[in-house]
Formats: structure tokens, C-alpha cells, sequence
């Protein structure tokens, strides 16, 4: 039996008297991981007001918003598109090889954007192999498309991006009780009507997690859009950083793409609505797939090959070629003797950041949930925004706010004060890592935390289990899809993270991000194509987890 | 095994594996710094350098690399705590920039003063240059006459409406474009320089985020002029020796080819200043050819020969370098750009 679209604003049947006491250090943990989350933004800001004498903007800036907006809208459109239709694709439908497609597809999560994007250019633009081969063909007046623009920042973003989407949009079909499709089509919806009034409408929490993901990571992107050379509000920031040579100056900026974060989160919550969907029964069943016969499902296996193709196989394929030469070229020097130190730097910080990232996020669900109250809810809230701010502004706040805090100390006679607490250890880039990577750990939890049954919370409570004991008996084995995701989101986002790690990292410390980023920051991309490669399989990695996990889960559940 | 003892085990795995990796980060059980630890923007090959310095000095020497403004960010956040003794960076304004911030302290030293001309160290000592790089034209010669590039104003020359459709130069975000215009902002004043912008514009100057990309495109004949850093068209001519691109030394019967340069000083605050002095006196001399090599770069050291490659260039009249002017007009350069439309 399921319950279908409970519309209402708040949980009204909040256990008020079971848990009181327990609740409030619940509520409390949140506001501190708020605190603490947004502490470095703040600093970033509060810099910017007190130390920049006058205001400057850099002279193009409508144009820079403009150019922001239509990147966010563009990139937006195509990911709820590919990642949307796809997730679709693989739930609803059976055909050849889907079951390798289904977890194939997020594959090009593990691609870096500014490896991507670099590739893409290198692979299309007019000096590039493909033109190359047009020219030779058909001569030197063929028609050759400008690659470096804003559609093709589109283009090559959503290709890189669509899997937030189809992660989120696919575990919401997957968790849908089957039942409510079922009603739907026994009341006489026809399946697209029924696809178009239930699953969707459920669908569409998450769908919007998926997308503010998207946006965040567009809004923050520095690589791809400088390879492409698309003007958003986040070059603003380092064009007045580098042009001034001064961080101070480009604080303003910073708080102009900020504002931006604030408006994608903001569409996030209206995208929801004040509808809070909620099944009973646990986890559905999900949709029963309809198998495709002959042209049509193989039409389908290609769609995905394709969106397979063009995110990941052929850039990987550009990588291989260029280190097989290389490797051909120097077969002794091809590896770096340290390389095996520096991935396990990678793979070390990566595991904590996640571990870290998820175990917050499933307090801060939980705690919502325990029901404390708008205050709760909306400093739950806030901890997302560190995925809104470019990783090197981040990285800057967390040196701020530790150089305040290193003068209070010492100011109260504490000797040395924090010390090199940042930079001298990896605190600092862990530290960095929870205010960049806490969002999309905390949407792919809290998804999965809003199709659990308030009434689950609500029974468990009042049979006299405590907060503690709610969370690990039931709301963590409920919402286990959610966590797997998150862990495997802040996973790869970590090993492919470069700007925090090259700012913050103590002596001696280097991860594969670094190494690749020093040689592609000299333009070594046949070197740099070994090293990158090895980054996409590390991230290769936990996907595959993921999805061995999930299969799992379907096979228990009979699909 | 079971499904959650298989998840036990694997938490199990996980956690010991942090613990050990975490250790490790925290640096317990970390080795011991170096004697000189060094903070630099540059990294071709540095690591080659320090090695042979250890070796001839008996000094260790640690280094980390990252972006020139964020680790000069760094250094003002830790502040007194810096474990960092020299800072090295690219580019002149960058430089000067970190000297007027106060993070670079005064070195008196005979031996930097007597290996570095003057135009390329600061007036207060605060900072020394140790390897140059131009920024010159490369063209295709079956496109291009080289009688037909402007010898006295070369870059000012390429607003001529001959090269209009053939022009290719890096983006406005890149710091090489920024330093360029500003020192010919420096050199013509500011309404000249827009002028010049503005004619590469009119002449549908095609932008690129790359110089190998440049150097590529005008192999490839879809470009037929270029700017570029001498370095990269030597690393390219030593990868494929037959690539169809020249060199062409800018603005000889002028102010000169623009070049920058990179270039070190020790920290305010370091406590081996000493032995940062050293490090920094040894890159000036004996291991000029070891910090600019790899790369090739001019060594400032005016008795250091450059390096093969980049010898059969011949030598080139290099544009006054004024890094006060660099630093100061930067931001004038980005804003500039910005107004021209030059993306």
C-alpha cells in the first residue's frame, strides 16, 4: 500500500514529548556543523568588506552574469536531459546490455572536468586531429565549427555532469514503490501519462537535488570554462585575483558568486516545493522494466553507448593514445617511482573526506527529521552552499580563518596559538574538503531520508528506541542507497579535487591531482595522459562498488 | 562470508587503511623538513636543481609547488609560523607584489648583485630574477613573409589590416597576455595600448587557452601569426624538429622583445635565512644552468650560455623591464582587455 504525495510544509506529528532531551543535542550538532561549515566562507567575506578599500568590479561584469546564467540554464537543460532520460531509459526499459550500461553510465564522473576539457579541444578544435581529417577531405574551405564557445561549454559540461542527475533520477525510480505506477495504470493512465503524473512529480526531489549539483559544479568550474573561453562570474573572481595580484580585491567577487549560490539553492527548494513525498513500506519496488525488442532496444543501447562515448571513452581513448607514446618514447621514466606515494595520498584523503562528509550528512538528516524545528532545517541548509564557492576561495577562507583563530589564541595567551595546524598537516585540506564536499553527500542522504515514512521515525520513537538507536536501526538501513551514492560522490569528487590540495598541502605531500595539474600546467599532456588516467580509475573505482552494491540490491528485490 | 560480516571486514579494511594514511598526513611518524623548505610557483625541473644542490652543499632542500598569488596567499595567512624560507614565482609583477606586501626580506649580497644585472633584480634586494622569457611572434613561413612583420613596434604592427583572419594570441585570463599589455601600457600609455588591442580585435584575432595550441594551430596553417613564449616554441622544436613555425624576435628597432621574468627572494620570516641566502646565491650562479634548463629559459646570469635549443634563436634586444610597473599595472592590463572585448 502506498501513500501517495502527502503534501504538507512541516512534520506536524513531530514527537514532541518522546524525545526532548535527546533531540536538542541532535539540534545542536547541526547548528555547529553550520557554524563550522561556513566559517571559511564568512572569512572570505568579512575580508572582503574589511580590508578592500574600494570596489572593484571587473569592467565586464554584466556581461559575466549574463554569460553565468546562460551557462547554469544551458548546462542545466542538457543534463536533466541526458542524465534524466537515460535514468529513465535504464529503469523503465530492458535491452541489450543494459546491465553494464546502467552502472557504465556514470562513468564519466570520474573524468576531471579540466582534463576533459582539454582533451575536447585539443581532439576538436581547428588544429586538431578532426578538423584535420575534414580539411584533408574535403579541402581547406569546410565548414568548421567554433568549439571554443558557449555552446560547446555546454555541450562538453553536461556530457561531464550528466551523471549527478542520472545518479539521483535513477535511485528515485529505483525507490518508487512500484504500487503507485501500478494504481496510476489500472486507473487507465497510459504509461507515458502515468510516467508524466507519478513518477515524475516523485521524482522530482531528487531530480532537483541532481540539477543544483549540476549548478553548483558549473558555477564553480574555473577549467572547463577557461579552456572554452566562457566569461562566468567565478573567472570574474580570478581574474581580479591574479590581475591584482591580491586576494583582498577579488572578495567582492566572491561574494557575487555566492549570491549565485544562494539563488540555485533557492531554486533547488522551489523546484521541491513545500511537497514532502513520502512512501510506505520501506523502499519500493521500483518499476517493472518493459523489455524492447529489435531496432528499438538496440536504439536505446545506443543512446547510451553514445552519451558513454563522448563523456568518457574518447577522451580516455586521447589519454591512452598520448601515454602510449610516451610510454613508447621513455619506457624506463614513464612511471615516477613516487607515483605509487601520491595515489595513495589521493585514495587516503578521499576515503576520509567521504567517511567524514557522509557521517555529518546522516547526523544532520536525522536530526531534521528528530524535528528541530525551521532553525534545524535551515542550518541544515546552509551547509551546502561550500559546493557553490570555487575550491581556491574556500581554500583561502580556511587559511583565514585559521590565521584569525591562531591570533585569538595567541592574543589569550595560548603560546603558538593553532600553530600550522593548517598547512602543516592535512587538517586543513580535510577541513576544506567537509565545506566543499558536504553538499552532495547531504542531498544524496537527505533524498533518500525524505521517502522514509515519517511514521517509521514516528513508531520507533514511541516503542522507546532513542535518537541513536533510531538512526542506526532504522532510518540508516532505509536510506543505504542514499549513503552509498554520497560516499561515492565525495569519493570522486575528492581524488579529482585540485585546488584546495595544491593550496593547503603540507610539505612532502602530492596527490595524483597535483602531479597531473603540475604537468599539465606546463602543457606536458603526453605526460600528464598517464598520471590523468590513473585518476579516472581510481574514481573508476568506487562507482563500480556502488553499483555492485546496488545490483545487489535489485537482485534482492526481485528486478 | 556473510553480508555483513563481508561489511564489517571491509569497514574494517577502510578504517585501518585511514588510520595508517592518517598518521602518515598528520606526520607522525613523518620525516624530517628539510633545511631549506621552499614555496615555489615554478616547478620544471626545480626538483633536479635542489638535488644538485644538496649535493654540492650538503643542504636538504623541500619544496611545494602550487599557483604564484595562492601561495603567496599562504604565506600572509601563516604568517610568523611560515615554515617556508624562499618563495619563488614567475613573473615580475608577482614579484614586486609579494615585496610591497612585506613577505620578502632584504638580502645584501656581493655575489647575487655581481650574477644578476640590475634591470633584473629589485632596487631594495627584496627579490632577485634568476631565469627570462620573451614573448615574441612565431609564424608560418609558408604564410608569411617575415619582411612583412613591423620591426620596430612588432606587436603594434599586427593591428595592420594584412593580417587580418590570420592573427592567433592566448585568452585575457592567461598571466602571459596580462604582463604583455601590461608593459606596453607601460611603454605607450594607456589609450595607445587600447588602440592596439582594439586593432588585433578589428583583425578577428583568433583567441586560444594554450600556447602549444598556438604553436600547433600555425603547424597547421589555420593560423599564420602568433604569440608566444620562446620556451614553448623550444620545447615544441625539440619534440618534432620539422614543425613548420619560426621565431621572430619583436620590436628589434624598438623598445625590444617583451619578456618577464621568475624569480626568487627569502621570506620575512623564515628562520634559515642564512641558508635560504645560499640556496638563492647558487641558483644566481652555479645553478643557473640546472634552474633554467630544463625549461628553456634564459639564465639572467649574464655568463651563463643558454642551452643548446635555444642558442641557435641568436641573441634579441629585450624590451626595459620595470616590475613596479608590472605588478602596479596589471590589474590596469586585465581591465583593459575587458574593455577592448578581448575575451
Amino acid at each position: 500500500m502506498t501513500h501517495l504525495a502527502v503534501r504538507r510544509g512541516r512534520l506536524d506529528l513531530r514527537p514532541r514529548r518522546v524525545a526532548a532531551s535527546g533531540r536538542a543535542a541532535w539540534s545542536l550538532l547541526v547548528l555547529l556543523v553550520a557554524v563550522l561549515v561556513t566559517a571559511p566562507v564568512l572569512a572570505v567575506v568579512v575580508d572582503g568588506l574589511v580590508r578592500s578599500e574600494e570596489l572593484l568590479l571587473p569592467r565586464d561584469l554584466d556581461s559575466m552574469v549574463v554569460t553565468t546564467i546562460l551557462l547554469m540554464l544551458g548546462v542545466g537543460a542538457g543534463t536533466l536531459v541526458v542524465g534524466g532520460g537515460l535514468a529513465w531509459l535504464v529503469t523503465a526499459y530492458r535491452f541489450p546490455l543494459r546491465n553494464v550500461l546502467v552502472w557504465l553510465l556514470v562513468l564519466p564522473l570520474a573524468m576531471p572536468a579540466y582534463i576533459l576539457g582539454f582533451v575536447f579541444l585539443s581532439t576538436f578544435d581547428a588544429s586538431g586531429p578532426v578538423q584535420g581529417l575534414a580539411r584533408e577531405l574535403f579541402g581547406q574551405g569546410v565548414w568548421s565549427p567554433d568549439v571554443r564557445s558557449l555552446p560547446g561549454a555546454v555541450l562538453v559540461m553536461s556530457l561531464s555532469l550528466y551523471p549527478y542527475v542520472y545518479l539521483m533520477a535513477r535511485a528515485a525510480l529505483v525507490e518508487q514503490s512500484r504500487t503507485t505506477y501500478d494504481a496510476a495504470r489500472t486507473l487507465g493512465a497510459s504509461r507515458g501519462r502515468a510516467f508524466r503524473k507519478v513518477l515524475v512529480p516523485l521524482a522530482r526531489p531528487s531530480l532537483a537535488a541532481g540539477l543544483a549539483l549540476v549548478m553548483m559544479e558549473t558555477l564553480t568550474d574555473f577549467a572547463t570554462v577557461q579552456y572554452f573561453g566562457v566569461k562566468t562570474v567565478s573567472v570574474g573572481v580570478y581574474l581580479v585575483w591574479k590581475g591584482s595580484f591580491n586576494f583582498s580585491s577579488a572578495s567582492q567577487m566572491s561574494v557575487l558568486v555566492l549570491m549565485f549560490a544562494v539563488a540555485v539553492l533557492a531554486g533547488e527548494r522551489l523546484l521541491r516545493g513545500r511537497a514532502r513525498y513520502h512512501q510506505r513500506g520501506g523502499r519500493g519496488q521500483g518499476l517493472e522494466a518493459l523489455a524492447l525488442h529489435g531496432w528499438r532496444g538496440w536504439a536505446a543501447t545506443g543512446a547510451c553507448v553514445l552519451a558513454l562515448a563522448a563523456g568518457f571513452f574518447v577522451p580516455v581513448l586521447r589519454l591512452v593514445w598520448w601515454a602510449a607514446g610516451e610510454a613508447l618514447a621513455d619506457p624506463a621514466g614513464f612511471v615516477d617511482p613516487r607515483f605509487g606515494g601520491y595515489l595513495a595520498n589521493s585514495l587516503g584523503v578521499a576515503t576520509l573526506a567521504a567517511l567524514g562528509c557522509v557521517l555529518v550528512s546522516l547526523a544532520m538528516s536525522h536530526a531534521v527529521r528528530l524535528g528541530g524545528g525551521r532553525v534545524v532545517r535551515s542550518a541544515a541548509q546552509l551547509t551546502t552552499f561550500g559546493y557553490a564557492v570555487p575550491g581556491a576561495v574556500i581554500g583561502i577562507g580556511v587559511l583565514l580563518a585559521f590565521a584569525w583563530l591562531d591570533r585569538a589564541l595567541e592574543r589569550l595567551g595560548v603560546p603558538g596559538g593553532t600553530g600550522l595546524l593548517v598547512t602543516g598537516s592535512v587538517a586543513g585540506i580535510l577541513y576544506a574538503y567537509l565545506v566543499r564536499f558536504l553538499a552532495p553527500a547531504y542531498q544524496a542522504v537527505d533524498a533518500s531520508f525524505a521517502k522514509v515514512q515519517p511514521s517509521m521515525t514516528l513508531s520507533a520513537m514511541s516503542l522507546g528506541a532513542g535518537p541513536l538507536r533510531v538512526l542506526t536501526r532504522v532510518h540508516l538501513p532505509l536510506v543505504r542507497p542514499g549513503v552509498a551514492v554520497a560516499l561515492v560522490l565525495v569519493a570522486i569528487d575528492a581524488i579529482k579535487e585540485l585546488p584546495i590540495v595544491l593550496l593547503l598541502r603540507p610539505f612532502g605531500f602530492t596527490t595524483v591531482s597535483v602531479w597531473v595539474y603540475q604537468l599539465a600546467g606546463e602543457n606536458f599532456w603526453e605526460k600528464a595522459a598517464f598520471p590523468a588516467l590513473v585518476i579516472v580509475a581510481a574514481a573508476v573505482v568506487p562507482v563500480f562498488l556502488l553499483f555492485r552494491q546496488v545490483r545487489a540490491a535489485d537482485e534482492r528485490a526481485g528486478r | 562470508m556473510t553480508r555483513p560480516a563481508r561489511l564489517a571486514a571491509l569497514g574494517a579494511a577502510l578504517s585501518l587503511s585511514t588510520l595508517v594514511s592518517g598518521c602518515g598526513f598528520l606526520g607522525i611518524g613523518g620525516e624530517e623538513p628539510g633545511d631549506i623548505q621552499v614555496y615555489s610557483a615554478r616547478h620544471y625541473d626545480l626538483e633536479d636543481a635542489f638535488v644538485e644542490f644538496e649535493e654540492e652543499t650538503g643542504l636538504s632542500v623541500d619544496f611545494i609547488y602550487g599557483d604564484d598569488t595562492e601561495l603567496l596567499e599562504r604565506l600572509k595567512a601563516e604568517g610568523d609560523e611560515t615554515p617556508a624560507d624562499l618563495f619563488v614565482t614567475v613573473d615580475a609583477g608577482n614579484l614586486s607584489n609579494a615585496a610591497d606586501q612585506g613577505e620578502l626580506a632584504p638580502v645584501d649580497s656581493e655575489a647575487l648583485r655581481g650574477a644578476i644585472p640590475e634591470a633584473y633584480r629589485d632596487s631594495q634586494d627584496r627579490w632577485f630574477g634568476l631565469a627570462l622569457r620573451a614573448r615574441t611572434v612565431a609564424y608560418n613561413p609558408d604564410n608569411v613573409d617575415p619582411a612583412e612583420l613591423d620591426t620596430e613596434d612588432t606587436y603594434a604592427g599586427l593591428t595592420d589590416p594584412t593580417w587580418r583572419g590570420r592573427l592567433c594570441m592566448r585568452d585575457s585570463t592567461e598571466a602571459y597576455t596580462q604582463s604583455l599589455i601590461a608593459s606596453l601600457i607601460d611603454l605607450h600609455g594607456r589609450e595607445a595600448t587600447l588602440e592596439i588591442v582594439e586593432g588585433w580585435l578589428a583583425n578577428e584575432v583568433e583567441i586560444m587557452s594554450n600556447d602549444i595550441l598556438l604553436l600547433e594551430a600555425l603547424d597547421a596553417g589555420t593560423c599564420d601569426v602568433a604569440l608566444v613564449n620562446h620556451y614553448y616554441y623550444a620545447r615544441e622544436l625539440e619534440e618534432k624538429p620539422d614543425m613548420n613555425v619560426e621565431l621572430f624576435w619583436a620590436s628589434q628597432d624598438g623598445a625590444g622583445t617583451h619578456v618577464n621574468i621568475s624569480g626568487a627572494g627569502v621570506v620575512r620570516s623564515s628562520d634559515a635565512p642564512a641558508k635560504a641566502q645560499r640556496l638563492l646565491e647558487w641558483l644566481a650562479t652555479d645553478g643557473q644552468e640546472a634552474f633554467v634548463g630544463g625549461n628553456h629559459e634564459y639564465p639572467v646570469n649574464p655568463d651563463v650560455a643558454p642551452d643548446d635549443v635555444v642558442a641557435q634563436f641568436g641573441e634579441f634586444e629585450a624590451m626595459p623591464l620595470d616590475a613596479e610597473a608590472y605588478g602596479s599595472l596589471n590589474a590596469e592590463a586585465v581591465d583593459l582587455l575587458a574593455e577592448a572585448g578581448y575575451e
